[in-house]
């Protein structure tokens, strides 16, 4: 048993220097039996890899220490949204979700790693690739689910669906590609206004990285001074045309022009971690925005109407998967520091699945909405009011 | 079981061979390659209309044939290159320039109207803009409030825009032919629901010159109980509805108007005279709908006097598109609606 954990350690451990993590710790190596929690390392530093950076005169630091307690909730973080979007393509498969279903499964340290270098007060609004920000941003998987098959309680009532989740702090979940940029800005206006240190992570994808709103966005967020962190998801695929394709410039974080830029891989959750404190503290010392550019991959086609391989090989997206998958690497870096166990993680694994099933089960159980709430929602703080139905007799109930 | 499927076999082929059916899709795709291989000044452009094969398979096959030059993909900003769009029809192309959905229009619509709709008439007649925007427009399946909307009151609010809808597959390649051919603006309004639909396609739809008039109702049902306008996927369900009234002996008249703007306030009026009934069936929201236009030019014409009953409209529910299926399905006009205003109408 003990020769067999430390085959499986030095193993593991190999397969984590290729993913640039450097041990620093040599009496790790040594631990391998451990059966309570107390013989974990209780956190370790790791190398993390040089950002690019655009008109910044330093960036954020090369190391970065994790703790095991951080370890261990990335991880389940990470998986939970991993096996939540896995369940939504079944769904999806099997007709129970319906429309547009644009899944995350890969870009997990996006979420995850921005959610950890920002706090739950700050403000987040991305576009429609939303299902991982809105579980960050304080969103069950239940209510998520449940919003996903259009069930009353889906986060958004059934109304919204897969595009359209919202919840405090957290302003969707948006299926106009670019207009959730200029809204960003307008939050962290908002912040800036109101005084109250909080900041914006305001989120868009390479192909809409071209869109004009977002130039003009530049502009006025830099005027201002604006506490805005500009995060360019780059998937390097706008639906199916590349990065090449699409833009005369694919340096997505020097596209700010005059707005300082990192660019960074976006696969590893630290990473991004390190870049969001460093960009949060930037905004929130009133230099103005900043943006990031992470570098990341998405396993499915843009939608589930998408296969994903008419415009990309398999072997490309199977090649990321095996080298650069986020939950990977941060479960070799835990594992190889003996920061938790494989059966820890295991368990971890099957609470999640737990979690994701009961919250499917739910979310083909729960009726849909009631008829009466057809209408609500139209305006806020307002009278009841008529609203026309299909024909002139039929006149239905609206309430705020 | 086995002679079963025999016999089912024999008249899916006796069908097929006997009548040549067109799926929606496919007849744009015929009209678009025809419009391409005429003139060397057509082309189109669009997101994912080239390599990708059109995001919802319109275009399938075209840069395969035509390449890079007449097919293009360009990035996501409808802005940019809708103004593009119009650039090069000022300056001699015929373009086609296609919104993924309409919905993305409204990112577009200055050009559209600003640049493409007004120009003939601010250089009185130095400067027409010969393009075609199309793309579907409307409700589809599950896509919610921002990916819902029809554009067809809009667009048909404004002078110097052709606005085209069209409901069957030999509609779709008519029109669009007639769209592409027009020196003049056209916004051609699509409909996902029914780019699978097949439909029957005549022998004279299928020769290369097949035109269809802009400006020009069908009517696709007669009927002397009541008058019912509607266009796009909305005409099925008028059909349908009216297969059903047929049984209880109301007869409907099924107005399918293949064009928003230039209306055909004619057909209808001839209609209405004849019926004295009228019903308007949309999809979009009640509120300056077409609906609302037709009914206006009923009052205002020699058929108000023709009205045995307040001429009235079935159109969406006044609300943004909810996302579930429940909800969904009540938002916009069902069969058993137009059945009842029929009802209603008639006072039966």
């Amino acid at each position: 048993m003990r020769k067999m954990l430390t085959i499986i350690s030095n193993v593991l451990r190999g397969s984590a220097s290729r993913n640039g993590a450097e041990l620093v710790s040599e009496g790790a190596r040594v631990v391998v039996s451990a059966r309570t929690y107390a013989d974990f390392t209780p956190q370790a530093t790791f190398d993390i890899k040089k950002c690019d950076l655009h008109k910044l005169e330093e960036g954020p630091p090369l190391q970065a220490v994790l703790t095991r307690e951080e370890g261990l909730q990335y991880y389940r973080t990470m998986q939970t949204i991993r096996r939540m979007e896995l369940k939504a393509d079944q769904l999806y498969k099997q007709k129970i979700i319906r429309g547009f279903c644009h899944l995350y499964d890969g870009q997990e340290a996006c979420a995850v790693g921005i959610e950890t270098g920002i706090n739950l007060s700050d403000h987040l609004i991305t576009a429609y690739r939303a299902h991982g920000y809105t579980l960050t941003r304080g969103g069950t998987v239940r209510e998520i689910m449940a919003e996903l098959t259009g069930r009353r309680g889906g986060i958004a009532k059934g109304k919204g669906g897969s595009m359209h989740m919202y919840t405090k702090h957290f302003y969707g979940g948006n299926g106009i590609v670019g207009a959730q940029v200029p809204l960003g800005a307008g939050v962290a206006l908002a912040c800036k206004y109101l005084g109250n240190n909080e900041i914006c992570v305001c989120l868009y994808g390479d192909g809409a990285a071209n869109q004009g709103q977002i130039f003009e966005t530049y502009n006025m967020a830099s005027l201002w001074k604006l506490p805005c962190i500009f995060i360019c998801e780059n998937n390097k695929y706008g639906m199916g045309t590349s990065v090449e394709r699409a833009a005369a410039s694919t340096d997505y974080y020097k596209r700010g022009d005059f707005i300082p830029g990192l660019r960074l891989d976006g696969m590893d959750v630290l990473c991004v971690r390190e870049a969001t404190k460093f960009a949060a503290e930037h905004c929130r010392s009133g230099k103005g925005p900043i943006l990031m550019e992470l570098q990341t991959y998405r396993y499915h086609g843009h939608s589930m109407s998408d296969p994903g391989v008419s415009y990309r090989t398999r072997e490309e997206i199977q090649e990321v998967r095996s080298k650069s998958d986020p939950i990977s690497m941060l479960k070799d870096r835990m594992l190889s520091n003996n920061m938790a166990s494989v059966e820890e993680l295991k368990e971890i694994d099957v609470e999640v699945r737990k979690e994701i099933e009961d919250a499917a089960q739910f979310a083909t159980t729960d009726p849909e909405p009631p008829l009466d709430d057809l209408c609500n929602h139209i305006f806020y703080n307002d009278p009841p009011m008529e609203v026309r139905g299909t024909n002139p007799w039929t006149k239905l109930k609206s309430v705020s | 079981m086995f002679l079963r499927h025999a016999v089912w076999y024999y008249h899916a082929f006796l069908y097929s061979i006997l009548r040549y059916h067109v799926t929606v899709r496919d007849a744009l795709n015929q009209a678009l390659d025809e419009e391409l291989e005429r003139d060397e000044r057509v082309f189109l452009l669009g997101e994912e209309v080239a390599q990708y094969d059109g995001a919802y398979k319109v275009s399938r096959g075209l840069w395969k044939k035509y390449g890079d030059k007449r097919i293009i993909d360009t990035p996501i900003t409808e802005m940019g290159f809708a103004g593009i769009a119009v650039g090069a029809a000022m300056a001699g192309l015929r373009p086609i320039c296609e919104f993924m959905t309409f919905n993305f229009s409204m990112q577009a619509i200055d050009q559209v109207i600003n640049s493409a709709a007004k120009t003939y008439y601010m250089s009185a007649g130095l400067q027409p803009v010969p393009i075609v925007f199309r793309g579907p427009n409307g409700a589809s399946a599950g896509v919610a409030a921002q990916h819902s909307q029809c554009f067809a009151a809009w667009y048909g609010h404004c002078p110097g825009l052709k606005v085209v809808s069209p409901w069957s597959a030999e509609d779709a390649k008519g029109l669009l032919k007639s769209a592409i051919r027009d020196d003049n603006p056209v916004v051609f309004l699509e409909n996902e629901l029914m780019y699978g639909v097949p439909f029957e396609m005549s022998e004279e739809a299928q020769s290369k010159d097949f035109l269809l008039p802009i400006g020009k109702a069908k009517i696709e049902r007669q009927g002397n109980h009541v008058t019912l306008v509607s266009h796009s996927r909305m005409v099925s369900l008028c059909l349908d509805a009216a297969a059903v009234l047929a049984k209880e002996g109301i007869e409907c008249e099924v107005i399918n108007m293949r064009t928003i703007r230039p209306l055909d306030a004619e057909a209808i009026e001839t209609s209405v005279m004849k019926t004295n009934h009228l019903i308007t069936v949309e999809g979009g929201w009640p509120q300056f709908g077409v609906g609302a236009e037709i009914l206006a030019r009923i009052m205002e014409g020699p058929a108000f006097n023709f009205l045995d009953a307040p001429a009235v409209r079935v159109t969406g529910v006044d609300i943004p598109m909810p996302y579930a299926k429940i909800l969904e399905d009540n938002s916009i006009p069902q069969i058993k609606d137009i059945i009842f205003s029929v009802k209603k109408t008639l006072n039966v």
